[in-house]
């Protein structure tokens, strides 16, 4: 080990240490992979590790620092991206064997933001088969573990991005939420994770789950990284025709404001039905001390009533598979990805190999959501189902209107439970589908949020997350309200939530966890 | 409008999965079928949630139809686009044959 492990630092931290030249983009990146060679064999949130590229990358970073004109403030500062964003020249497989080895002749215009910026891509992480999932277990590639308890799950889909976070095998990383995959993930591992506004940073390149609810978002260990990753990645893209073509508000200003930790002025709205039955003891404590901590900083707390959104899951159950069902359809074995011939059929025909091909090539969760999607949008079922479910998704964003008109931002727990054990729900679809209860509305009305740690629950020692939600293109709130929240709790803790996780260091001599299995697909 | 709450059969499923081109083998139906009665169940409670006058939502803004400036840009060489496929012949993606014997 080196005197200095700069795996431990924040990306604002590691921006100034390169600033101040104490350190170089080609130490601290390799110094993550090191990290990542040490660890990952055990935590498996990598899919893969591209540390050649990511190296070369380093140095250029390095030499354009040297000549006094880096690319961005975050230049040099090494990065993770979720496999569901396309990396030209590095396999994107979205978690799934229909897609194994796929290169993209293409990268997506967060991955090209990155590159402009100057971030090295440390590789790609692993995630719940096409995001549809809650635990990342329906990946074709295995599960990630959670650096708390590896025999826990690190929250999905994006729950490589998380444990890399988590882990420290990245000081960033990028996420996408469909229905709380960057904010579920955040609370179960406790990391920071923000869903922006839909249409706040472009899904150009982003494999499409459900194209009226993805949004691509950052993950990171504190409010602050997330606000200078949600600047770098954010903004309007062209390429996006359901990008916003707007400014962003000043979201870095906004954490450093909230970091002071006053809230004078600032009203919270507590969601009545996103509390109670079906979330765990220690979860809701947490949330209610949480809370307690925002009014003593002075913010006014009242009590909101969303009634749509006890419809929500079932809403969201139906128009996600409707919309992943039509996008899933292009994997058709022609034009990229994995192609079978059927057994025992002679000179098979194209319907009959892509039949064949989908069903190898798909997992158990993706076939699931594409029969279902492919029943809700059935004639004699449309009006049923997929359009009462657009209905409902109009009396969900009333709902935020009404509570918006009364509350600043709203809060709530941003997952019912802590991590589950691998396996524990596994094969239980709608048992899985609850642990998304709380963040599916801010998706289905394109709200931002941001789940923020907020300690562990006493009957397991797991972290737990609170999530702030504010109006679309308001990001700059969640921000503001969620720095301050960081800052009361870390004053209460004496430094950050991960301070209390397992350093995972045993790994690093040479257990046979430790050797198995990084940078491969395994 | 249907009955509801229903549940899916085993034959429905397999319908689907013809129309969605997954070839789903006996085991995976008898598996998959009961799953998605479950959660089909459980989603049908939406039903008569929301009156005929709400209006649908089909997308989270407000958006008609977006153009950008019709100016040339770089875009992927017939090379590049056909990186990624199965199999490719001529600089064209090589498909099996998509007539039956009798067409």
């Amino acid at each position: 080990m080196t005197a200095t492990d700069w795996t431990r630092r924040t990306a604002a931290e590691l921006v100034d240490a390169l600033a101040a030249g104490e350190t170089t983009s080609v130490e601290l990146t390799q110094a993550h992979l090191d990290r990542i060679a040490a660890v990952d064999g055990a935590v498996h949130a990598f899919l893969q590790v591209d540390t050649d590229g990511a190296l070369a990358q380093a140095s250029a970073a390095d030499e354009r620092r040297a000549a006094g004109s880096p690319a961005s403030a975050l230049d040099g500062v090494p990065i993770a991206v979720k496999d569901v964003l396309a990396t030209k020249g590095l396999p994107t497989t979205c978690g799934s064997r229909i897609l194994e080895g796929w290169v993209p002749p293409y990268d997506a215009t967060v991955v090209a933001r990155l590159r402009a910026a100057g971030l090295p891509i440390l590789g790609k992480t692993n995630m719940d088969e096409f995001a549809m999932g809650s635990s990342t277990e329906h990946s074709a590639y295995g599960p990630t573990h959670n650096p708390w308890d590896l025999d826990r799950i690190p929250g999905g889909s994006g729950g490589g991005s998380a444990a890399a976070v988590a882990a420290f095998e990245a000081p960033l990383a990028i996420g996408t939420d469909t229905g709380g995959s960057i904010r579920q993930p955040g609370a179960v591992t406790g990391t920071v994770g923000v869903k922006p506004t839909y249409g706040g940073v472009s899904r150009y390149g982003l494999v499409a789950l459900a194209n009226s609810l993805d949004q691509a978002g950052p993950v990171t260990r504190t409010v602050l990284d997330s606000a200078l990753l949600h600047e770098l990645i954010g903004g309007h893209d062209p390429l996006d025709s359901t990008s916003i073509d707007q400014p962003l508000p000043a979201l870095v200003e906004a954490a450093r404001q909230g970091a002071t930790g006053d809230l004078s002025g600032v009203r919270i709205g507590v969601v009545t039905e996103l509390g109670g039955e079906g979330y765990q003891t220690g979860v809701l404590a947490r949330f209610q001390e949480s809370v307690d901590l925002m009014v003593k900083a002075g913010a006014e707390v009242v009590e909101v009533s969303c009634p749509s959104f006890v419809h929500a899951l079932a809403t969201y159950y139906l128009i996600l598979p409707a919309e992943a069902s039509s996008n899933l359809a292009k994997f058709d074995a022609m034009r990229y990805g994995l192609r079978v011939w059927p057994e025992g059929i002679e000179n098979a025909s194209a319907e009959e190999v892509m039949r064949a091909t989908r069903d190898a090539g798909f997992g158990d969760e993706v076939k699931r959501r594409i029969i279902l999607g492919t029943y809700a949008l059935s004639s004699g079922y449309y009006d049923a189902y997929y359009g009462q479910a657009q209905k409902v998704r109009t009396l969900v964003t009333r709902d935020f209107e009404a509570a918006f008109a009364q509350a600043d931002v709203l809060v709530s727990p941003t997952a019912p439970t802590t991590a589950f054990r691998l396996g524990e729900k596994v094969d239980d679809p709608l048992a899985m589908y609850l642990n998304d209860l709380a963040t599916i509305p801010a998706n289905l009305s394109g709200v931002p949020g941001i789940s923020v740690p907020s300690g562990l629950a006493e009957e397991d020692g797991l972290p737990t997350g609170v999530q702030i939600l504010a109006p679309v293109q308001a990001d700059d709130r969640v921000y503001r309200v969620g720095a301050a929240l960081e800052t009361l709790l870390e004053q209460q803790w004496g430094g950050p939530l991960l301070a209390k996780a397992p350093t995972l260091d045993a790994l690093r001599d040479g257990s046979s966890l430790a050797s198995s299995g990084t940078g491969d697909q395994a | 409008m249907p009955e509801s709450p229903r549940s899916i059969t085993r034959d429905e499923v397999a319908h689907l999965a013809d129309l969605a081109r997954i070839d789903l083998s006996d085991a995976e139906l008898d598996h998959l079928a009961p799953q998605l009665s479950v959660i089909l169940e459980s989603v049908a409670a939406i039903q008569g949630v929301a009156g005929d006058d709400i209006p649908p939502t089909s997308h989270p803004l407000p958006l008609s139809n977006v153009f950008r400036a019709d100016e040339v840009v770089p875009s992927l060489t017939a090379e590049e686009a056909l990186s990624g496929a199965p199999e490719a012949e001529q600089q064209r993606f090589s498909v099996p044959r998509i007539l039956g014997d009798e067409q």
